[in-house]
């Protein structure tokens, strides 16, 4: 239907890549048969096995009785609490349990308090992914994105499932520009192609003959990327991380974070503190659950400053407030049988609506940021489809004259996790409340840097510093010393 | 070995917490050290996998040595013939293998450049067309049977752009409609053989195809004759 298939992993006939007996020129050695072939038998058995277990440290399936809180009780001690189990969450659980030294080294417990994932961000987003920004971190985070999303069965494959497909399309996204943004963009572009990026500038005339369908008169120029750039499902992304992560041990519950203890004992002359309790609110229950905890991560999405405003966090020290806001977007789906054909890119027009291919049988999706003032109502995700009817259709038709005439097919709302001070992500340790780190406000480019946010936030957790990017400039002291740190490719 | 302790369970690192909260007395208890014990099989699995990623990668790292010596021609040759693949250089009319006696005759080509591939049925993945890319002149490229060709991979063949006018992906099993997408930059393509890749309806792919590369043949993908499905057991339209 409209979002995404919910069936957990597409499972392809075949396994492939995996498939045995290929066409190799070159006969493996006899030692990975041996691997394989030990692999499927001993899987079995395993299996076989650990369905005769106990429902043990993740309560998978078994029988409740009725009236007991769905999902496991939360353990009553952490190392590392998270708060949140979106992408960005469970990403950076994946990460510590990648990173930490020793086997069962560390006890991760990430806590969700909507197992369906109904109102997340994640599951909600339109799936793209682009090398296209114009901040050097972010273009860093999607490059090493890019490449962990490449080979995503070498990070977050387990042994004996079939492997993961993101479905991801590469097509490219495409940037256009008006002549009084034609010089921003250029330079934009170069800063890209520095990092790395394969990313190619149209004119006007090039623009036309590679794309016929598009009217281009007042283009200036264009920015193409020609790798590394799509969509792909967030779903099995979100999946697929936690699937792992919870067959390195991470435990989850489902619950959510209501209040926190922390070490402070006089709150007026007070400068830093620690969390020592988290407490859980189990769902459909007046319980809670006091966890003690080393570490905790604020991965809340949209929700982060909400999980600030918790009980029992001292106000002096969530000073200043983190500047993250759910601000609703809409995702208009439509069917156009004569539309932009198989080598429609992401694109993103000169007003800032954008669109993109949904498969191939004619359907599309696209939406649009309403202006700051018209931002809409965020107690529910209700969608306006005026919006459609009257922003971003005719902005869209302009671009592309097939879709004068097409069919709405639905639409659907999500919260973009939006950091009002400058529109990017806020990482790293709080000032204040010394064990708590946070990973919030992508506005809208969060889930393509789940993979490189989480390696970053478990880097810091566990070896006290970045390794694989520098990310310090997207740490809260910007937030403290009122500077921001602009990224202008926002869609 | 390692790998055999680990599956004997002599391990060194130090059992885990007890889970909280549930126990099931001795039976649970022996119940959870087997669960543990199977947790270190799939170790032992992951490392198998990870054997067999670390051989492919390998077979397709790139040789910047050879470039730095020889040329990006002759690396992306020797690259080719070592992949058990086939050669054709400017001005030749027989494609050079690994049987022949080719080391001399190539390493000779320095300044010719390499206008046909054959890499049908090789190991060739993503990484490994970082030896392919610098070519300039390349006409022909034969990637059929490539069991670890994917999307991805797919998406770099744009660099061929200019030049490419033949391209083979057929029976290529980790290839969809959605790298075929991509190759709408290949704007000289005059032949493009997609038999036996798996889309979800060959019929509309060949169309989008046809759509998008006007000037190119497709050959192997069928209206509705389900020879593109895996299995051939979608019905044909009526
Ligand atoms: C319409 C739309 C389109 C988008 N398109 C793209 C795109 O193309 N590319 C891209 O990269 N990004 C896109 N995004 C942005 C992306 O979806 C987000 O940045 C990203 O998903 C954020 O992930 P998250 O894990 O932080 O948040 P979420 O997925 O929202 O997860 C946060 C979780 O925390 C839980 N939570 C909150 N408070 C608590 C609490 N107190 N206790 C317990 N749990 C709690 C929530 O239930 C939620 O599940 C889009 C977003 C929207 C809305």
């Amino acid at each position: 239907m409209l979002r995404w298939g919910r069936a957990l992993r597409p499972r392809r006939g075949g396994a492939p890549g995996g498939a045995p007996g290929r066409p190799l020129r070159t006969a493996a050695p006899l030692s990975s048969d041996i691997f394989r072939e030990l692999g499927r038998g001993l899987g079995r058995l395993g299996q076989t096995l650990k369905d005769q277990l106990p429902a043990l440290e993740h309560g998978a399936g078994g029988w409740t009785p009725p009236g007991t809180p769905a999902g496991p009780r939360p353990p009553e001690e952490a190392d590392v609490v998270v708060v949140g189990g979106g992408v960005v969450g469970w990403s950076v659980a994946f990460w510590l349990k990648a990173l930490e030294g020793r086997r069962h080294g560390m006890r991760v417990l990430v806590v969700e308090r909507d197992p369906t994932y109904s109102r997340a961000s994640t599951v909600l987003s339109a799936g793209g992914i682009r090398q296209q920004f114009s901040l050097r971190e972010n273009i860093q985070m999607s490059r090493f994105s890019a490449s962990f999303l490449r080979n995503i069965n070498e990070h977050l494959g387990v042994p004996n499932e079939p492997p993961i497909d993101i479905q991801f399309q590469p097509s490219g996204y495409l940037f256009l520009a008006p002549p009084q943004r034609a010089a921003k963009l250029e330079a934009t572009v170069r800063l890209q192609r520095e990092e790395g990026a394969q990313v190619a500038l149209l004119s006007p005339t090039q623009l036309k003959a590679k794309f016929p369908w598009m009217d281009t008169e007042d283009v200036a120029v264009a920015s193409y990327g020609l790798e590394d750039e799509g969509w792909f499902d967030p779903w099995t992304l979100l999946n697929a991380f936690r699937y792992k992560a919870m067959s390195l041990g991470v435990h989850s519950c489902s619950g959510e974070v209501q209040g926190f203890i922390t070490s402070a004992e006089d709150t007026v002359s007070l400068q830093t503190a620690r969390i020592k309790y988290v407490h859980i609110h189990m769902p459909d229950s007046l319980e809670y659950q006091p966890v003690t905890c080393a570490i905790v991560i604020n991965a809340a999405g949209a929700w982060a400053e909400e999980v600030m405003g918790a009980a029992g966090l001292p106000g002096v020290l969530c000073q200043p407030p983190l500047p993250i806001q759910p601000r609703k977007r809409y995702v208009f789906s439509w069917h156009c049988p004569n539309g932009p054909g198989f080598s429609c890119p992401f694109l993103i027009d000169t007003t800032g609506a954008y669109f993109r291919r949904d498969g191939i049988a004619g359907n599309y999706l696209g939406g649009m940021s309403p202006p700051e003032e018209d931002e809409p109502d965020t107690s529910d995700l209700s969608v306006d489809h005026d919006f459609f009817q009257e922003r971003v259709w005719p902005r869209l038709a302009r671009r592309v004259p097939a879709f004068e005439s097409l069919r709405p097919r639905g639409a659907w709302a999500g919260f973009y996790d939006y950091n009002a001070f400058d529109r990017n992500g806020v990482l790293g340790r709080h000032p204040k409340l010394e064990n708590l780190f946070l990973a919030a406000g992508f506005s809208g480019h969060g889930l393509q840097h789940a993979p490189a946010v989480g390696r970053a936030v478990a880097e810091l957790v566990v070896k006290g510093r970045y390794e694989s990017l520098d990310l310090r400039r997207l740490g809260c002291r910007r937030l403290v010393e009122g500077e921001p740190l602009e990224e202008d490719g926002v869609v | 070995m390692a790998a055999l302790r680990a599956v004997l369970g002599c391990r060194g690192a130090p059992a885990l917490r007890p889970p909280p909260g549930q126990s099931r007395g001795a039976a649970g208890g022996l119940l959870q050290r087997l669960g543990q014990w199977f947790y270190e099989v799939e170790v032992v699995m992951a490392w198998g996998e990870r054997l067999r990623q670390h051989r492919l990668r390998s077979r397709n790292a790139y040789r910047s040595f050879l470039r730095d010596t020889y040329g990006e021609n002759v690396a992306a040759a020797v690259f080719t013939l070592s992949c058990g693949g086939g050669v054709r250089f400017e001005g030749q009319d027989s494609w050079i293998r690994p049987e022949s006696h080719w080391r001399p005759e190539v390493l000779r080509l320095r300044d010719v450049p390499v206008v046909a591939l054959d890499l049908s049925g090789s190991p060739l993945n993503y990484n490994g067309l970082d030896n392919l890319v610098p070519l300039t002149r390349l006409q022909h490229l034969d990637l059929s049977g490539c069991p670890h060709l994917d999307d991805w991979a797919l998406g770099r063949l744009h660099v061929f752009g200019d030049t490419l006018q033949e391209l083979s992906v057929a029976r290529c099993p980790r290839v969809t409609e959605r790298g075929l997408a991509t190759l709408h930059h290949l704007r000289e393509l005059r032949r493009l053989d997609v038999e036996g890749v798996r889309v979800p309806s060959p019929g509309l792919v060949r169309i989008l195809l046809e759509e998008m590369l006007p000037d190119c043949q497709v050959l192997g993908m069928d209206l509705g004759d389900g020879t593109g499905t895996p299995t051939g057991g979608e019905k044909p339209p009526a």
